[in-house]
């Protein structure tokens, strides 16, 4: 009994911690450019979840995830629209859950064809399905308003509670209150028969349909209640911006959250949190500061996809596994630190290069010609015409790719021997629970 | 007949524009087992390249040093970074062609801004092929379908009747037995990215100029070429044309057509409703359906016929 309530304590420590976060979140990072952006993490999130649902349980690579989100986004503005003129009366609160059952509805019809293939070909059953619908979307303006989209304001109702969703605040309280509903149901549909099937028909569709399970009813199913919690997203989402458009049922929309579901990590529950978390920070507030934020996401991408297929939650696993076995120790410890300083050295060179480009190509648009102004960044000057700050970029890139080139060498031995000792650890661990 | 004609032209140049993007595309396609999503991205930078050559050397040098250079860059891509990925599987490979058209799209804006550039049409191929009743047909489309047609007679005789062409069949269908029997596979496949790229590229020289060379135009076509691989068969290059030309046509037919689909009912003779949504369908002209008929006609065939219309297996 008491190895029982230990696991259960295990398994109820992380979400203590999650709450806590969403919670304390908006003290910690106060002022509203923070708010906002913890608004938008929340529903990144939520949607890269819902995302996951399909990616990492289902294997069900979906390039058209923002279909659904976008589509419950336009049925939570209508439904406001309406609360707006009184016609109908209907807690805001509850609008996510309305764009929810929206998205499912949309699952239910747009997933009947597209789960009925599963690999490459569902991959582009949904790329097709996502082009069909961003046309459509812009053919019937009188539904979706065309390419200004349809503008809704959240303070709609008598308030519940003195709560009017006015303030931010409240906003992202509401976000936070759903994300956590909405990824304590989905983590446990991954332990219902219905989840545990999806990973059976993940894995190998054919004994799947022999055990009696029939694969494309499953991928049926788990995309319908994917596209729900979308559909959640979505809502959530038009109540954060009080505006939806066509771009939110794009291809482009759809690209991102595959993109940053697996930067975070598709085979972790939650790696989609940490992409959330590290999509946003990429397109909201990165975007503020530099032009090239999509080249730096791409690059970043690209490089986890060749080095870390399992995303960051894969990198932060196997780093605290290894802390956890002790099996840290000088030598790997010194390894990492060398890693981080090339890494940074590389990464300086690329960000000088790429800044200085753009700041030429967009001066030289702007008709200023010869005249550019100096890159100023990390509080220096950095004058375009002359060669030394080229020659600065070229030579950090230089010596940190050189150098992470030769520490990769250093790398697989010491790594491979402190694997051995964590997976000894672990074994020793679980064989001392056993008895 | 004179509309008729000339839309027909135009479909046509349009659909060999397609098929010399598609065929790298398909080549590419049946090696990897998955599209390439930066192809267009390739045929893009093509445009650039050309752009930037033809400033220095003049068109002609251009249209063989674009190809050449973009091809060699598709090889070293293939080589430091897909043949790494190639090993954890199908979806790293083609998440990682996906961040790449990403970072393709990015570095031409880095480099030669955000508007269109000026790459024109050279002078020597100005003016008008033939007049029609009364309508010019450009010495320029018809450039295009010839070289269209002698980049498909070449990559047909290059793969049906050399040597090299029998080991990259081989090497595509029958990878393993290809390297028992001694041929380096995967140079194999990195020749046939890098040429895949190469021929992505020509497109863009010759299509970067007749349309405009802007950094959206990758994604302009990006999802139509994938529309003509999948939808004519995974690997097969008859099939691709034969795809390529009907989606030239259905669109550019569309496109000129008047009319909606409530025009079109009421030729039939049918009730058309004056309000509500029903009216609104009614109301959408043919030249809004027609881009959306490509994604219709993939969506269709995926889910009839997954492995294309003279497709042998599937992807």
């Amino acid at each position: 009994m008491r190895v029982l309530s230990a696991s259960r304590n295990g398994r109820l420590l992380p979400w203590l911690w999650f709450a806590g976060a969403l919670v304390a979140a908006p003290w910690v990072f106060s002022g509203g450019a923070a708010l906002s952006l913890l608004s938008q993490m929340g529903t990144m999130i939520l949607l890269c979840l819902s995302c996951n649902l399909l990616l990492g349980e289902g294997g069900m690579l979906s390039f058209g995830h923002a279909v659904y989100s976008g589509l419950g986004a336009f049925g939570a503005a209508h439904l406001m629209n309406r609360i707006g003129e009184g016609a109908l009366d209907f807690p805001v609160t509850l609008v996510p859950l309305a764009a929810g059952l929206v998205g499912a509805a949309c699952g239910v019809v747009f997933g009947y064809p597209t789960t009925r293939r599963a690999g490459t070909t569902f991959a582009m059953i949904t790329l097709g399905l996502v082009e069909l619908v961003s046309a459509a979307v812009l053919m019937f303006p009188e539904i979706f308003g065309g390419e200004g989209g349809i503008a809704t304001d959240r303070v709609a109702g008598a308030p519940v509670l003195g709560i009017s969703y006015g303030p931010q605040l409240q906003v992202y309280y509401l976000i936070a209150g759903w994300l956590l509903v909405g990824a304590v149901a989905l983590r446990a549909l991954t332990g219902t028969p219905l989840g545990r099937m999806l990973n059976a028909v993940r894995d190998n569709p054919q004994r799947a349909a022999f055990v009696g399970y029939d694969p494309q009813r499953v991928r049926y199913l788990a995309l319908i209640l994917s596209a729900f919690f979308a559909g959640v997203a979505g809502g959530l989402s038009t109540i954060n911006f009080e505006i939806v458009s066509a771009e939110n049922v794009g291809a482009a929309r759809s690209g991102e959250i595959l993109l940053f579901t697996f930067i975070g990590g598709a085979a972790h529950f939650y790696g989609p949190i940490l992409g959330g978390v590290v999509g946003v920070l990429f397109s909201s507030w990165l975007s503020g500061y530099t032009q090239a934020w999509h080249f730096y996401l791409g690059g970043f991408f690209i490089l986890m996809v060749m080095a870390a297929p399992n995303g960051l939650a894969g990198l932060t696993d196997r780093l605290w596994r290894v802390w956890r076995a002790r099996a840290l120790n000088g030598a790997l410890a010194v390894l990492l630190a060398a890693f981080a300083l090339a890494g940074g050295l590389a990464l300086a060179g690329v960000i000088l290069a790429t800044e200085m480009l753009y700041q030429l190509s967009l001066g030289s648009l702007a008709g200023i010609g010869d005249a550019v102004a100096p890159l100023r960044l990390w509080g220096l000057a950095f004058p375009l015409q002359t060669v030394w700050p080229w020659l600065i970029a070229g030579a950090l890139t230089g010596v940190g790719v050189a150098a992470i080139l030769r520490l990769r060498r250093a790398w697989r031995p010491l790594w491979s021997a402190a694997w051995r000792q964590v997976e000894a650890a672990e074994a020793a661990a679980s064989h001392g629970r056993a008895t | 007949m004179e509309f008729a004609l000339i839309t027909l032209l135009n479909g046509l140049s349009y659909g060999f524009l397609l098929f010399m993007l598609s065929s790298g595309l398909t080549l590419i396609y049946s090696m990897m087992g998955v599209p390439n999503f930066a192809h267009a991205s390739f045929y893009m930078l093509g445009a650039y390249v050309a752009y930037a050559l033809s400033t220095v050397f003049g068109f002609w040098p251009a249209l063989v040093g674009a190809p050449l250079l973009v091809g060699a860059l598709g090889a070293a891509i293939e080589h430091a970074g897909l043949r790494v990925v190639h090993r954890y599987g199908h979806v790293p490979e083609l998440l990682f062609t996906f961040g790449l058209s990403y970072v393709v799209a990015e570095l031409v804006q880095l480099v030669w801004g955000r508007s269109p550039v000026p790459y024109r049409i050279p002078p020597g191929l100005e003016g008008t092929l033939f007049t029609l009743y009364s309508t010019a047909f450009p010495v320029y489309r018809g450039f295009m379908l010839a070289v269209a047609a002698v980049m498909f007679v070449a990559i047909w005789l290059l793969l049906r009747h050399t040597r090299i062409g029998l080991v990259i069949q081989a090497a595509l269908t029958h990878p393993r037995m290809a390297e028992a029997l001694g041929h380096d596979v995967p140079r194999v496949f990195m020749l046939v990215f890098g040429g895949g790229c190469a021929l992505a590229a020509l497109a863009g020289v010759i299509g970067g100029n007749a349309f405009v060379t802007e950094p959206g135009m990758a994604r302009a076509v990006g999802s139509i070429i994938f529309v003509v691989v999948v939808v004519g068969g995974l690997g097969s290059l008859t099939g691709a044309f034969a795809v390529s030309l009907l989606i030239g046509l259905l669109q550019t037919v569309a496109v000129a057509l008047d009319g909606s689909l409530g025009s079109l009912l009421a030729g039939w003779s049918v009730p058309l409703p004056s309000a509500g949504p029903l009216a609104a369908l009614a109301r959408v002209t043919l030249a809004q359906v027609a881009p959306m008929l490509p994604y219709l006609l993939l969506v269709v065939m995926l889910v009839v016929r997954p492995r294309g219309l003279m497709g042998t297996r599937e992807g």
